[in-house]
């Protein structure tokens, strides 16, 4: 392994790796409100609603992210209608914004799978004694369904959150140098194609790393046994 | 509006090249899932077995390949290799085919490596979930140990693996789009070359995640079938 290479690598890496979080971040932050209020129309009771969220996440689930990022970015363009809105445009014109859209749009029909099972996975006695004493359905939900739906869900979450991380790299075919772009273009440049990688791949791994202890200790603040244990 | 697609999808022929697209898509994936859970067994056995040495190598080939992006996996492989096949090619004479067939056979290896890293994960679960009893009694009806493997565990496991297996194919289906950024000729490129020649990429875009979503719908009703018919006679949950 060169070193000359991995320091002339990393300073490159390290701006991508700006833009790398930066797309998590929004993928995290706006996935996953998203994903939940996705998961809420899942199992309501309204029919068209379930209908049309889970059409929208099977569809999501089912396709490449790739060609997600394609519809949005040089699909959704050709329409004119679009074209001319100004919010719309400012969304998908430019290759950043639409990248971090469609991290959205994918990561939350992932997590509205999660957080679906996790609130079908509540005890049914917990939801009926709030009823009981006579909560309202928001009552209901925000302080009884989500935390409990939350600790269920977190483990799988954090998966997620790896995946987005990941999935982050595709906005590299869209023109936007994150930390894979610049990995390409490292690997064109020099031609030390292995030495890149092993240097483009710790800077991933370290992501993630951090990235899961980080949940690991939002779900231990969570547990039940702390609270038990004190 | 309905008359232009007529035009653009029967009279010039681009519904054949993206139908072919899906095939080789369809292809590529298999190819990558079967390969890769070939490779993935043995590689399991030796996490399962926690063999020294190399238990530790699988581990760390399975959790680099599944801690970066696939891009950069098939990347790697694709720049990576690139000088030495054209070697290898010219050396035997065959310059001009592995021009063609290379983007093809190295798409199939970075298919099957990232398929392999999720598989080995799926199997040594799988393993580890057979019952303790079950071995015992093989054991006990003094079973040698390959026969056991092959008789006992295995089909057992598998059975337990399928629906890991299932995500695993899912997953490698998607990442087949991946391919396309390097040239292979399967859906998502032939869409884009479409996309790019009639100027119209919102209609083809839209086609092929339409046909990506038909193929993995399709073998979601598959994996169904085929789960119903190994757990026959087991109970649920």
């Amino acid at each position: 392994m060169d070193f000359s290479i991995a320091t002339y690598a990393i300073p490159f890496l390290l701006i991508g790796t700006k833009t790398t979080l930066f797309i998590a971040a929004f993928g995290v932050g706006l996935g996953l409100p998203f994903g939940i209020l996705l998961a809420t129309a899942r199992i309501s009771r309204v029919n068209t609603i379930r209908k049309c969220a889970d059409f929208y996440c099977a569809v999501f689930r089912g396709t490449p992210m790739l060609v997600q990022i394609f519809v949005i970015y040089y699909g959704l363009a050709q329409i004119g209608l679009i074209r001319h809105n100004a919010v719309m445009w400012w969304l998908i014109g430019d290759s950043l914004h639409a990248a971090i859209l469609a991290v959205i749009l994918n990561t939350g029909a992932y997590t509205a799978e999660i957080f679906r099972t996790a609130l079908l996975s509540l005890p049914r006695g917990l939801i009926e004694a709030a009823e009981a004493c006579g909560m309202s359905p928001w009552v209901i939900f925000h302080r009884i369904k989500f935390p409990l739906a939350l600790r269920q869900a977190l483990p799988s979450y954090s998966t997620e959150v790896a995946v987005i991380v990941k999935e982050s790299s595709l906005a590299s075919t869209i023109t936007v140098l994150e930390i894979t772009g610049y990995a390409k273009r490292l690997m064109s440049e020099t031609f030390a194609i292995m030495d890149i990688f092993v240097v483009t791949a710790v800077f991933y791994l370290t992501i993630n790393v951090i990235c899961l202890s980080a949940l690991n200790a939002i779900e231990r603040r969570l547990s039940f046994e702390r609270h038990s244990a004190r | 509006m309905l008359h232009d697609i007529w035009v653009l999808m029967i009279e010039k022929g681009w519904s054949l090249a993206l139908l072919h697209g899906a095939g080789i898509t369809i292809l590529i994936g298999l190819l990558g899932v079967v390969i890769g859970l070939a490779t993935a067994i043995p590689l399991a056995i030796l996490r399962w077995r926690r063999v020294p040495v190399l238990s530790q190598l699988v581990d760390v080939y399975s959790i680099v390949i599944r801690g970066v992006p696939g891009l950069l996996v098939i990347y790697l492989l694709f720049f990576g290799s690139v000088d030495w096949v054209q070697k290898i090619a010219s050396a035997f004479g065959y310059a001009d085919s592995a021009e063609n067939a290379y983007p093809f056979i190295v798409g199939i290896i970075a298919i099957a490596a990232i398929s392999c890293a999720y598989s080995i994960e799926v199997i040594r679960g799988a393993l580890q979930a057979v019952p303790d009893g079950l071995l015992e009694a093989a054991r006990s009806l003094s079973l040698s140990p390959p026969v056991t493997f092959l008789r006992v565990t295995l089909p057992l496991a598998l059975r337990l693996a399928l629906g890991g297996i299932n995500n695993v194919w899912q997953m490698t289906i998607k990442d087949t789009s991946l391919v396309s950024v390097v040239g292979m000729q399967e859906l998502m490129r032939a869409a884009a070359v479409a996309a790019g020649i009639t100027r119209s990429p919102l209609l083809f875009y839209c086609l092929a995640a339409a046909m990506f979503f038909a193929i993995t719908a399709a073998s979601q009703v598959l994996f169904d079938r085929a789960e119903r018919h190994f757990n026959r006679g087991f109970s649920r949950g």
